[in-house]
């Protein structure tokens, strides 16, 4: 269990952080959104992983820790707050900016290298 | 109502912020300023209140819900945390009476905005627990992303993407480090933290040095550490001048933060884990001061150049804290002090200056003059005398303070050849910024547009703490050496904090 669950966190951080580097904002969103997912799940491990043991005293023979769960609500609460703005911001960002490019500019396609060369004649 | 005390600057501004949503100030721009300066005002005198206590009575602790540390959530109101929250009081307090001479208009909800700000920021100063340092950085940073779009317009939005994108994986680093430090330390309250740091095996310790170096990764990207600064001189700059008055500060928390976890979790006495930091802080933060510097040279207009030198103090306050002892921390934080007032009445300096120099704004280039160039000229020559460091202003006094807090002879070949030369050249760029901005017209003014005494009230308020440091230089410095010393006697920053805990404190040696 152990090895899947880690597995699935370092997957889900791995194309969270590859998206993020994207130069248009929409992947980058869908990045930062997975890398909330893999942030959450790995929060939920830090308490340990265990089968059968309930976070409530007296509920099962043995108990979990509690405290991660209460972390993870709060992290997606604030994760889903913050997706929710940089979603918004995005759509403004390509309405005033004219593109959906990070930097609010399209990069400069690369000359042609005979172009150049020509340029320097 | 005293045993309250501190909490209060975490609830003023939230239930001020809430109020200002509601009916009788909804949409009425007047209630609305008056109900904003009214709150500030008791935020200042409780904060003050606050600060007294903290030093008469040592630290207060106040538990939420009873649930005694380990457990629970606390808020810990010492020497330094209750300054800091006087300090962010004050600054908010200049910024709201600029702001009320007209740049809350731009907007809607810019007063609710500034107070969930402040109560992010006094959160994260108050917090004695690591979760809840996360939160307030989300409240404060939340905040924040609207307030630096407020007003509207491309370079706003364009710079507000970068910012936003930035702290959002900054927010998630930030998780994976808490993570970490949770499985391996089991608690998240500090001072319980720095306990169970101690009593670390190899192997639980290196994944725990992982933490601590996400964490330091994160409060880095937020004080604005070397290759992590680059989202700031272009935000700060594009921010309203109000709001970069109170973005002033928010490097601060990061360095804060630097100093609470990195000097009290991660410090001397951590064992296997000792001093991690350092090895990271000192390169970068020496690079901070000196990129910072070339900022300042090559920036084409003086918001930026102000920009820059946040930087700047952020990289003299971060070569400071890699000092680790205690008499570069007191020094640290008489710098705090003084730099972030002066940069935020700069901010607003340098609106007042774009103004009335027509369509050439703040850039360095030929232009009509001003309407008040005596005024203006006044205000920004005080605060380039204290920012650059020159006597008789509190910048001088401060960077002597950090020069003198540098004790083996590596230390002082490095840090004195910087902050000088740092300082020299801060100074010719300031010197010919001014030159160009007050001297270098084409014509009389043809403008009508007058400096409101609001604004000047506000410029006013923050240049006044440049000189009022160096008359209470004593008091202040003697304040600053008891905080210091606070955070780094650890019978008083740890074991003082958790009450239940003796046993565990007895085995520390």
């Amino acid at each position: 269990m152990e090895g899947l669950y880690a597995f699935c966190v370092g997957l889900l951080t791995a194309c969270g952080i590859f998206l993020a580097l994207r130069g248009r904002t929409f992947p980058v969103v869908v990045g930062l959104t997975l890398l909330s997912y893999g942030v959450n799940l790995f929060l939920f491990a830090s308490g340990r992983l265990k089968l059968n043991s309930a976070a409530v005293l007296g509920q099962s023979a043995q108990h979990s820790d509690p405290l991660p769960q209460a972390l993870v609500l709060t992290a997606i609460v604030i994760g889903f707050a913050m997706t929710a703005f940089v979603v918004i911001l995005a759509m403004r960002a390509r309405a005033d900016l004219g593109n959906d490019h990070v930097d609010g500019r399209l990069p400069e396609a690369p000359k042609p290298r005979l172009a150049r060369r020509s340029g320097g004649q | 109502m005293m045993q309250h005390l501190a909490i209060l600057p975490i609830l003023i501004p939230l239930f001020t912020g809430a109020m200002l949503l509601l009916p009788p100030f909804r949409d009425i721009l007047n209630r609305q300023r008056s109900l904003a300066l009214v709150s500030v005002a008791l935020q200042v005198i409780f904060a003050a209140m606050l600060l007294v206590t903290a030093a008469s009575e040592g630290t207060q602790m106040y538990v939420l819900g009873d649930w005694q540390p380990p457990f629970g959530i606390v808020l810990v109101a010492d020497r330094l945390s209750s300054m800091l929250v006087l300090l962010t009081t004050l600054l908010c307090a200049g910024a709201l009476l600029y702001s009320c001479a007209g740049h809350d208009k731009s907007g809607q909800y810019f007063h609710s905005l500034f107070m969930f700000q402040v109560m992010g920021i006094n959160g994260a100063f108050l917090t004695g627990d690591i979760f809840n340092l996360f939160v307030f950085f989300e409240v404060l940073l939340i905040a924040s992303y609207a307030l630096l779009v407020h007003g509207g317009g491309k370079q706003k939005t364009q710079a507000a993407v970068h910012y936003v994108i930035l702290n959002l994986i900054g927010s998630s680093l930030f998780l994976f480090g808490l993570g970490i430090l949770y499985g391996t330390l089991g608690t998240l309250n500090i001072a319980d933290m720095a306990i169970q740091v101690r009593m670390l095996d190899e192997s639980e310790a290196i994944l725990a040095k992982a933490g601590g170096l996400l964490l330091l990764l994160v409060f880095g990207l937020k004080a604005a550490l070397l290759p992590l600064h680059f989202w700031l001189p272009r935000t700060y700059a594009s921010a309203s001048a109000p709001v970069a008055t109170l973005f002033a500060i928010m490097t601060k928390v990061g360095i804060y933060s630097i100093f609470r976890v990195h000097t009290v979790v991660f410090g001397e006495e951590a064992n296997l884990l000792a001093n991690i930091a350092l090895p990271w802080l000192w390169p970068m933060a020496m690079g901070t001061l000196a990129i910072g510097t070339l900022g300042v040279f090559a920036s084409p207009t003086l918001r930026v150049m102000t920009a820059n030198l946040v930087i700047i103090s952020a990289g003299t306050l971060l070569i400071a804290a890699a000092l680790q002892t205690e008499h570069a921390t007191s020094a640290a934080l008489y710098y705090l002090v003084h730099s972030t007032l002066v940069t935020g009445a700069l901010f607003l300096i340098a609106d007042l200056i774009s103004r009335q120099r027509g369509k050439a704004e703040d850039r360095f280039v030929k232009s009509r003059a001003m309407a008040q160039p005596r005024l203006l000229g006044f205000a920004f020559v005080i605060a380039a005398l204290a920012i650059i460091g020159l006597p008789p202003l509190s910048g001088f006094v401060g960077k002597v303070l950090i020069m003198r807090a540098a004790e083996s002879t590596a230390e002082i070949i490095w840090i004195w050849p910087l902050i000088l030369i740092s300082s020299l050249m801060v100074l010719v760029a300031i010197s010919r910024a001014g030159t160009t901005l007050f001297w270098r017209v084409t014509s009389t003014s043809s403008s009508e547009e007058q400096v409101h005494p609001l604004e000047i009230a506000g410029i006013t308020l923050l240049l006044a703490a440049s000189p009022l440091l160096v008359i209470f230089g004593g008091p202040v410095t003697e304040f600053t050496a008891d905080a210091a010393h606070q955070l780094h006697d650890l019978t008083q920053s740890v074991n003082a904090l958790l009450p239940n805990s003796t046993a565990l404190s007895g085995g520390n040696h």
